[in-house]
């Protein structure tokens, strides 16, 4: 019976190592094949120039530009709305009570819908509804928003990551304790002013978190954005919403689908995926900087 | 002076179907220390937080009865509770200090009313701070967090953090539960020196804390108020078999 148990629990032992190295091998595999593609096309020429010579040649700064700014203008998008109805459902709703329930559900089939959902769904609500009638009453019918640009690409793909924030934020709202809570009621605050003053600080570190997987997730996502404001090629950077951009995500896809030789722009694809990669470590990096100094500064003080 | 300063009539309370307080009535003169005592679960707690209700907070609580503060039922639809609040101070078991420095802690109340004037501010917080002992070890470290401080040096922050609002009533819910003996008896000579100006009731597991600091002393026991009256009277004479067996450790 003590062998028995004791191969038994070798064997779990053994397949769950087995499980844990194969992920490992996985990321590695996949790190190991980008790098090597793509590393001797990355030069700061590629990072800092234009697609030139029919993007068989030059670099990908609008790419990279496009991505960073769609970024920020969904986060500037995603996180207050998500940080307030996070807020809603944690201090305000009652637990069980069916409008609760009904965002909660909500929330969670917006999670599940997939992303080319919400590109469609872009394409109709954003450009041909809100932009249409933009166009109509403020511009006489006169053909500026109801086309693709970086804000409903933006807004688009703050649609899609909204879940992430509502959930993190929401655990972050949840994990400031009742104790300080209480204490800032039983001082003659109201309601309002402890979660001004005491939930929200308490729970910024969530919300960064919440806003980290919100910007890992929305550069690299592409569906959304395909009907919605990315580019095929542009010769200048966007420089208003109304504005169409390139983006790196889409970017690959171009070069792997839509080129006439894909075998001469593989380096490049490799490339620009490693870009994507990079861009999306470092935003990953400097929020997780961000918040560990964060948390810091709010025990030392 | 008013006779008494928190009158309770008949105060029922329940939690959904619970009875955690049954009909409790009992008077509470100003400016005297009372002591609510009893086993875990017998509503001392419970009562004390229907005294600046803070029981609003929890879901399914169904109060019925009065509490009169200063002849005003504070249950009146057009109480406002925020300013109960203001009046009815509380400290509680855990300290719970916010997590910003002792300053802004202090302070906290003070801002809350309005009080932007950073002379006036630190005016409150000094005599807040002296108010509860606790002026001399934090007033070279004002800007320190308030997490460094020890386990008895928060909660006497905490009372500081409560007597920056000018409340007339202190509420205190085993302050000193999870304090060492030496931090303990400095909480309590400070309530016996702040009972010079304010109302205090404390809920206390510790029979001979409540003999210690208290006036008056009422014993619970499954949500009812079994016995009240002086704390000499209590500890020595009760008239009620039960207390008697409490008080002398027979159950409990």
């Amino acid at each position: 019976m003590r062998t028995r148990t004791k191969i038994a629990g070798g064997i779990l032992t053994g397949l769950t190592g087995i499980s844990a190295f194969l992920i490992i091998a996985i990321i590695v595999i996949i790190l190991f094949v980008i790098i090597k593609g793509g590393r001797s096309t990355i030069s700061w020429e590629f990072l800092t120039a234009f697609p030139k010579d029919g993007m068989m040649k030059g670099g990908i700064f609008p790419a990279i530009y496009g991505t960073a700014l769609m970024v920020i203008i969904m986060s500037i998008a995603a996180v207050p709305f998500g940080t307030i109805t996070a807020l809603y459902l944690a201090e305000y709703a009652k637990e069980n009570s069916f409008i609760a329930q009904t965002i909660r559900f909500a929330v969670r089939t917006l999670a599940t819908v997939p992303s080319i959902i919400f590109g469609l769904f872009g394409l109709g609500f954003f450009i041909k509804f809100v932009g249409g009638s933009m166009d109509h009453f403020f511009l006489n019918g006169q053909l500026k928003w109801a086309q693709p640009n970086i804000l409903w690409a933006s807004l688009t793909m703050a649609l899609l990551t909204l879940p992430v924030v509502i959930v993190s934020v929401e655990e972050a709202i949840r994990t400031v304790p009742l104790e300080l809570r209480e204490a800032s009621l039983a001082l003659g605050a109201t309601k309002w002013e402890t979660i001004k003053r005491i939930v929200l600080p308490g729970s910024l570190p969530g919300i960064l978190t919440g806003t980290i997987l919100a910007v890992s997730r929305g550069a690299g996502e592409v569906a959304p954005i395909l009907f919605t404001g990315a580019a095929y090629y542009l010769a200048t950077l966007p420089v208003s919403l109304s504005d169409q951009f390139m983006n790196l995500g889409y970017h690959i896809y171009i070069m792997s689908t839509q080129s006439a030789n894909v075998d001469q722009t593989l380096p490049i694809q490799y490339a620009t995926t490693l870009v994507l990669l990079g861009l999306t470590f470092m935003l990953n990096l400097a929020a997780v900087i961000l918040r560990s100094k964060l948390r810091k500064k709010m025990r030392n003080l | 002076m008013k006779e008494n300063k928190i009158i309770t009539k008949s105060l029922t309370l329940y939690y959904s179907s619970k009875m955690a307080l049954n009909s409790v009535t009992m008077q509470i003169p100003p400016k005297q220390v009372v002591a609510f005592i009893g086993p875990s679960g017998c509503g001392k707690s419970t009562f004390l937080r229907t005294l600046n209700r803070m029981n609003d907070l929890i879901s399914g609580v169904k109060i019925s009865g009065e509490v009169l503060i200063d002849d005003l039922n504070i249950y009146d639809k057009e109480i406002d509770v925020v300013n109960l609040r203001k009046k009815v101070g509380m400290v509680f078991q855990k300290s719970n200090p916010f997590a910003k420095s002792i300053f802004e802690n202090v302070a906290y109340g003070p801002r809350i009313n309005g009080i932007n004037n950073k002379k006036v501010l630190e005016e409150i917080v000094e005599t807040s701070l002296k108010k509860a002992a606790i002026w001399d070890e934090v007033k070279d470290r004002m800007h320190d967090s308030a997490m460094g401080l020890s386990g008895g040096q928060q909660q006497r922050l905490c009372i500081a953090r409560t007597l920056a609002v000018e409340p007339e009533i202190i509420l205190m819910d085993e302050p000193a539960s999870a304090l060492d003996p030496i931090s303990t008896s400095k909480i309590e000579e400070l309530i016996f020196q702040l009972k010079e100006h304010y109302t205090i009731v404390i809920v206390t597991h510790n029979m001979q804390q409540a003999a210690r600091v208290s006036d008056y002393t009422a014993f619970f026991y499954l949500g009812e108020l079994i016995e009240y009256g002086k704390t000499k009277k209590m500890f020595t004479t009760p008239e009620k078999r039960q207390t008697e067996e409490y008080i002398t450790g027979r159950f409990g």
